[in-house]
């Protein structure tokens, strides 16, 4: 499969949007070099501010510029942009019913030799909590682009998870997408998994493979928006396979895991599993490593379809 | 200044004083010290040197104000409605559920209102993005910017001070209302925020520091901040907390406040001599 560099698909993207709409300005806090966003300020110097390392001003700035008719996009480490701006962000973005599009970098085990203090495996119950706020998080180079495309359209404030390293395309590039509708990547009958993200979508679409080759028919839904969730594809699938697992480079609180469980208590109970991180910190590690402690991988989302099948 | 708009602009700063303890003592509570400290640099702002307009709040080219101590809205509101942005009625809407007038001001729900604040420190951010966009766009309105002296003790606050003078914000216009009074004591006592001066000039600021009720003061120090090139500005008003409300002036448990009514229109009564 062809490799994609995520970073370097925003950067390119921001700088799309850019040439084709002048209110399109970027924020950084000193981490333009990991978001690989200079390319964007070699472009466009006037329209990139760098606040260094000081995020809670750069989000109420992104918010005043916003105020001043700008669409912002605000970049930073996830565990910063969630943890650190969060009442910037709630306030003077979310409850000024301004339009700043915030993400955050390095996702949950993304984040590995950071370690513990910079892995963020909260940030999407965090947000989740913001009124109307749009909470997503690709899953490859094709949903990247078209997803950072649909949020610079939206009126109204997001937040985004962005994997920065190289991932394998999944989607072909006519593939549209809308934030908030889920995309089954492949169908099943017997369980759904329900994954989010880079890491736990491919790890699904494995773990699919793996199911078919014991005569176990998986489907997977990518559902990169966690709000608004796509209920009516939960429900759909819910009642199609009686089984539904989730997965999260997250806290299995709060994040996609409570969304579906959401959704289903109310509508449609159905036997839930939820695979994530469960009620623990992060620490330090190689990608590989940490998605084995904390299940991440092929197996254990194999291993929990098995257990759990009736 | 003429002496004729001296006078004028003085018993403006009454009237609007005088609307916002009415409205205030007709809810029976509110943030009349840091309210009654600001009435003046608003009246100055509005009567004097900001390009608004009342019929169309949206305007692009206009100049801004973020008032970041956002508890003082009552204030601001007596002026937006004086001013016209809305009925004047509506001051005795304040705090009332569905009204337009909060207690920390919405950009949302009251016409005027240039930013939402109310969480102490951010203003300053967001009125160094209006800067940024104003400068982008080549718009020449000034960004006008209001902290508390309480609020100063904000780490957000700081985090703005450096980067409105790297960003060589000249178009924005800050105001320290230095009452010398936060909620639960003196500010010297509380967390001490001197010498505010030196810091603010430390950040690379122009710093000027006049008395917060006096008009000529107040007025040739915005004169001299607008006349500045490379830098923003920070005027620090040494200002009365409660100013001009007998119940309310100088006490240390005016940050917000029980206010009877009848009380209230005494304090109104009083306000042109006292």
């Amino acid at each position: 499969m062809a490799q994609l560099e995520m970073r370097a698909v925003y950067a390119q993207t921001l700088i799309e949007l850019a040439e084709k709409d002048d209110r399109i300005v970027l924020l950084e806090a000193d981490l333009m070099k990991a978001s690989g966003t200079t390319i964007f300020k070699n472009k466009f110097p006037e329209r990139t501010f760098n606040m260094g390392v000081a995020e809670a001003n750069m989000v109420g700035v992104a918010a005043g510029l916003s105020a001043g008719g700008k669409i912002p996009f605000a970049d930073t480490f996830g565990c910063f942009a969630a943890r650190r701006t969060y009442d910037q962000f709630f306030i003077s973005a979310n409850y000024a019913r301004l339009n700043v599009k915030l993400t955050g970098t390095d996702p949950g085990v993304s984040s590995a030799y950071n370690g513990g203090t910079h892995m963020p495996f909260e940030d999407l119950g965090i947000m989740r909590n913001i009124p109307k706020l749009v909470v997503f998080e690709p899953s490859d180079p094709v949903s990247l682009k078209k997803l950072v495309q649909k949020a610079a359209a939206h009126q109204g404030c997001t937040y985004m998870r962005l994997h920065r390293k190289p991932v394998d395309i999944i989607y072909t590039e006519d593939e549209p997408f809308e934030l908030g509708k889920g995309k089954v990547l492949r169908d099943g009958n017997d369980v759904t998994i329900v994954a989010i993200g880079v890491i736990m979508v491919h790890e699904a679409l494995k773990a699919a493979e793996m199911l078919k080759s014991e005569n176990i028919s998986a489907a997977v839904i990518d559902m990169h928006t966690v709000k608004p969730v796509d209920s009516e594809l939960i429900l759909q699938y819910a009642q199609k396979t009686g089984l539904i697992v989730t997965c999260e480079n997250h806290q299995i609180m709060n994040g996609l895991g409570s969304a579906v469980a959401e959704v289903l208590a109310e509508n449609c109970p159905c036997r839930l599993k939820r695979i994530g991180v469960e009620d623990e910190f992060g620490e330090v590690g190689t990608q590989e490593y940490l998605q084995e402690r904390f299940g991440m991988t092929v197996g254990h989302i194999a291993d929990v379809v098995k257990k759990n099948l009736k | 200044m003429e002496v004729q708009e001296l006078k004028q602009l003085e018993a403006k700063a009454k009237e609007i004083r005088k609307m916002t303890i009415d409205s205030i003592g007709y809810l029976g509570v509110g943030h009349i010290g840091g309210a009654l400290s600001v009435v003046e640099v608003l009246t100055v702002l509005y009567y004097r040197h900001m390009d608004v307009s009342p019929g169309d709040p949206k305007k692009k080219n206009r100049d801004k104000l973020v008032l970041s101590k956002g508890h003082a809205g009552p204030a601001l509101y007596s002026v937006l409605a004086d001013k016209g942005f809305f009925p004047k009625d509506w001051l005795h809407t304040l705090n009332k559920g569905g009204t337009n007038l909060p207690s920390h001001c919405d950009m949302n729900r009251t016409p005027g209102i240039d930013m939402s604040t109310g969480s102490l420190g951010q203003g300053i951010s967001a009125a160094i993005g209006i800067a940024l966009a104003n400068r982008l766009d080549g718009v020449d309105q000034k960004v006008y910017l209001i902290i508390g002296d309480g609020e100063s003790n904000e780490g957000q606050i700081w985090e703005g001070a450096m980067a409105a003078p790297h960003y060589k914000l000249n178009n924005l216009i800050a105001f320290t209302d230095y009452n010398k009074m936060q909620i639960d004591g003196y500010v010297h006592e509380i967390m001490n925020v001197e010498d505010l001066d030196a810091k603010w000039t430390a950040f690379g600021w122009f710093v000027q520091r006049v008395n917060g009720h006096d008009f000529q003061d107040m007025d040739m120090a915005i004169e001299r901040a607008k006349k500045e090139l490379y830098r923003p500005s920070m005027i620090i008003l040494d200002t009365i907390k409660g100013k001009g409300a007998f119940f309310a002036e100088r006490r240390l448990d005016n940050h917000n406040m029980n206010v009877d009514y009848e009380t209230a229109k005494e304090a109104c009564r009083l306000v042109d001599d006292f």
